[in-house]
């Protein structure tokens, strides 16, 4: 466990004085970001030598600007530990004659595996192509979708496609005696979201795992160019309905960024109060179902009342079990009385006590242990190298959190530990979890004394056009970055939408490799990422 | 093991007797929003707030015509908030399930104001238009006969047609210690091939479009397809585009619609029982009266 008090440093100054000659421009935008230009030629330079310093990749993602400047902007962002800021790298894709041209942009999947599937978002949903891409096959619009690139201005969304000609999708074959496929999906047996799995297996283990996503697939991002942002905000709840908080809060302060307001305190602590019990439901669902799903029923019913509990609560605070509708740009859409606070302590002191009766069944439970010990592993090395965020990340040594390393709502004013684990097994992906809900409790028992009256919104002024602004929040699943640029009229240009899952599904392939068919469900469920996240 | 035994003790029975015995709602749940339209000056603010468009407007030759959709609703309670009478105001109705997706729209016209505000309530009626009427009871007879051949245990397999988990949360709650839907006679199946009712969630992504036709299609007759959701009912806030279909209606027939965003567990078994002719469907424009809601 390490802990939270720590000094910020400013680590990308330090990077900057020295490697600052690759980039054409620099500055510190705000408080939470530097901005960076660069040449397109040397993309492959800068993303290797930050990388090199001990920064990480935390995102790729585009942008059309052919009508107002005849260009694609292409961006890097960068995250590093000792630095609470983010490093954004700006590059511009020139493209005079977008009708004849076939704009193209330096692929550096090859040397950072996080940002595959993000690269091939690019070229799906812009059609800029990734040059030298290992594996440049489509990702986001499945193969038999028409030669269309949404994202770009000249899209419309309501555009209705002619009926898609049947499957055509080439899973690699995986030779060998006695190798088989295992086709599954997108309509799973569970209650579940549809996607699609090809296992090879010889005899019961799995040699390897292809994974074909994108089902859901519903436009968000495009959607989000309609709708104004007092509207968007709706939609950025509607990304992942287990994580709406906290896309919800991710928008919100990109918004609150981008039109220059400080939200009041007492709105920054409700939030967190509000992002902690996200966390808590979540969490305590995801061990009765990783429980559940080696067949130990009785954890699992136990913890889904205590999820119910937790989601009872949500429901008194905000009128929304899954915490919707409550977060709005510049605050909070509903305030609460101060009985509504002293029965949330309450109820957190039950769930306490309940958990801990369940943790004390899990915990006594040797069969338990033995069919989530040394299951499903992903070694540090790997989820270093894939970029692993999240739950999943700091089961396998990554020891990121935003909550603590890029401070948002009232985070800087309460100390928490934030537990990493080694052996990245399934065990520890459920003990992470453990762990996170005392954390949560600890966090929000903090916040409640310093809930003092106030108001808990501000009026959003009129926002300004052509403003960029970032919002960052550890979800309770991972990284949620929301990346937006505001138009005319009080609406979006673009909002980029990073969902955690979509950095950790390449872990999922990893972790399942010689473990045998009947484990996948526990080892998927220790992850459980968001299809919709994903997809968006 | 004694851990096991002491913790079911120190439990008790924590399943809610809904539909037998009234639903324990939280106060402060937001329901469906309630509008007493005779009272109502002007529509236009709520319409401006909705980010669905559950709420529009159309005008001509002074005359205001609102149609609310509680299929587009996402009960996020922006109409009550901008509203500044008591003419809009958040319920704690849950029990929203129709069989018909006209009984989920009430349209209002209006004589107008000069100013643009509304004089005086004209018309008012629920979707459901006469030349329907034989349909409905066609409707009713076949349902009786579901309920004859399905009514005491059902098999429901759920489909995800693109939702964003949000329903899941909910429907997976149902096989939970505190719903527990199989004390109804009902449980979740792993196949089609094995279930009565088809449970689907979400926009239907062209990419899911397929799948869903092929499992409608494995599932044997008499089936049943239930529409869960916002989105499921009518795209909700992701609407129809580019990669959406807009509603599981425009790709199967649809026996119930169950509004929501998610809809709660209790409407969920409302709207179940309400496939099954087990429970009754509740009307919308009654309750829009400016009467309590339950």
């Amino acid at each position: 466990m390490t802990q939270t008090s720590q000094i910020p440093v400013r680590k990308f100054d330090e990077i900057l004085a020295r490697c600052g000659h690759i980039f054409t421009a620099w500055f510190e935008a705000n408080d939470a970001e530097i901005h960076a230009e660069a040449a397109l030629n040397d993309v492959r330079s800068f993303v290797a030598l930050l990388i090199q310093n001990g920064c990480r990749l935390a995102s790729v993602f585009a942008e059309d600007r052919t009508a107002a400047d005849s260009c694609f902007l292409l961006y890097h962002l960068f995250e590093h530990p000792e630095d609470r800021r983010f490093l954004l790298v700006r590059t511009e894709i020139a493209c005079t004659a977008i009708a004849t041209a076939t704009p193209t942009f330096p692929s550096v999947a090859a040397e950072v595996p996080a940002v595959n599937w993000q690269e091939r978002e690019i070229q799906d949903w812009f059609g800029l192509i990734a040059e030298g891409h290992p594996n440049p096959r489509r990702v986001a619009l499945h193969d038999n979708w028409p030669e269309i690139h949404p994202l770009r201005k000249d899209f419309p969304i309501d555009t209705v496609l002619p009926p898609f000609e049947g499957e055509q999708h080439l899973y690699r074959p995986t030779l060998g005696e006695g190798v088989f496929h295992i086709p599954v999906g997108p309509v799973h047996a569970g209650i579940i979201e549809p996607g699609h799995f090809n296992f090879a297996v010889a005899g019961e283990p799995i040699i390897y795992l292809q994974l074909r996503m994108f089902y859901t697939h519903k436009g968000i991002e495009k959607r989000f160019e309609q709708l104004p942002v007092n509207r968007a905000v709706f939609l950025a709840e509607s990304i992942s309905g287990d994580s709406s908080f906290s896309h919800g809060t991710a928008f919100c302060q990109a918004v609150e960024q981008a039109a220059d307001v400080q939200i009041p305190a007492r709105a920054k602590r409700m939030r967190t109060i509000l992002l902690e019990l996200e966390r808590l439901h979540n969490h305590v669902g995801d061990i009765g179902a990783i429980a559940n799903d080696v067949g130990f029923a009785v954890a699992n019913a136990h913890a889904s009342r205590l999820r119910e509990f937790i989601l009872n609560l949500n429901e008194e605070l905000t009128g929304s079990r899954l915490l919707r509708g409550i977060v709005c740009p510049g605050g909070l859409r509903h305030d609460w009385q101060p009985l509504q606070i002293e029965s949330c302590i309450v109820a957190l002191n039950q769930f306490e006590m309940q958990f801990a009766a369940l943790m004390q069944i899990i915990d006594a439970s040797d069969s338990l242990r033995d069919r989530l010990e040394h299951t499903g592993i992903l070694h540090p090395g790997q989820a270093r190298d894939l970029g692993i965020v999240g739950v999943a990340g700091r089961a396998s040594g990554v020891d990121r959190d935003l909550r603590r390393d890029h401070p948002y709502a009232a985070y800087d004013e309460v100390s928490f530990d934030v537990p990493v684990y080694q052996e990245g097994d399934v065990l520890r992906r459920m003990r992470v979890r453990v762990d996170e809900i005392a954390q949560s409790l600890r966090i929000v028992r903090q916040i409640v004394p310093q809930l003092a009256p106030g108001s808990c919104r501000i009026a959003l002024p009129p926002l300004p056009p052509d403003c960029v602004a970032l919002g960052a929040v550890e979800g309770w699943r991972g990284e949620i970055l929301h990346w937006i640029r505001t138009g005319s009229n009080g609406r979006l240009e673009r909002c980029k939408i990073k969902d955690p899952s979509l950095n950790n599904w390449p872990a999922l392939v990893e972790a399942v490799q010689g473990n045998i068919v009947p484990d996948f469900p526990v080892i998927n469920k220790s992850f459980n990422l968001s299809y919709s996240g994903t997809d968006r | 093991m004694f851990h096991i035994f002491k913790n079911a003790a120190q439990t008790h029975l924590v399943t809610i007797g809904y539909p037998h015995t009234p639903a324990q709602i939280p106060e402060n749940f937001r329901g469906a929003p309630s509008f007493d339209f005779p009272i109502w000056q002007d529509a236009r603010p709520a319409a401006e707030a909705c980010p669905t468009c559950a709420i529009s407007i159309e005008e001509s030759a002074g005359v205001r015509r609102v149609t609310v959709d509680y299929g587009l609703c996402i009960f996020c309670g922006e109409c009550a908030q901008v509203e500044a009478s008591d003419a809009v105001r958040i319920t704690r109705d849950f029990e929203l399930a129709v069989r018909n997706r006209n009984d989920l729209i009430v349209t209002a016209e209006y004589a107008l104001h000069p100013d643009g505000s509304q004089r005086e309530l004209t018309a008012l009626r629920q979707g459901t238009s006469s030349e329907h009427e034989p349909l409905q009871s066609l409707e009713r007879k076949l349902s009786q006969s579901i309920h004859k051949v399905l009514g005491r245990s059902l098999a429901i397999r759920q489909v995800d047609a693109g939702s964003c988990n949000g329903c899941e949360i909910e429907i997976g709650a149902l096989n939970n210690p505190v719903y527990d839907l199989e004390r109804l006679g009902i449980h979740f199946v792993a196949s089609p091939r094995h279930a009565d009712m088809l449970l689907v969630t979400g926009p239907v992504t062209r990419n899911m479009e397929l799948a869903l036709l092929k499992t409608y299609r494995a599932t044997p007759e008499p089936r049943m397809v239930v529409a869960v959701g916002a989105c499921g009912i009518s795209g909700g806030i992701f609407g129809r585009n580019y990669a959406t279909v807009g509603a599981v209606d425009a790709v199967l027939p649809v026996d119930v619609y169950i509004p929501g965003c998610p809809p709660r567990p209790h409407a969920l078994l409302h709207g179940i029982l309400l496939a099954l002719g087990r429970m009754r469907q509740r009307g919308i424009v009654a309750r829009s009266s400016g009467s309590e809601s339950a």
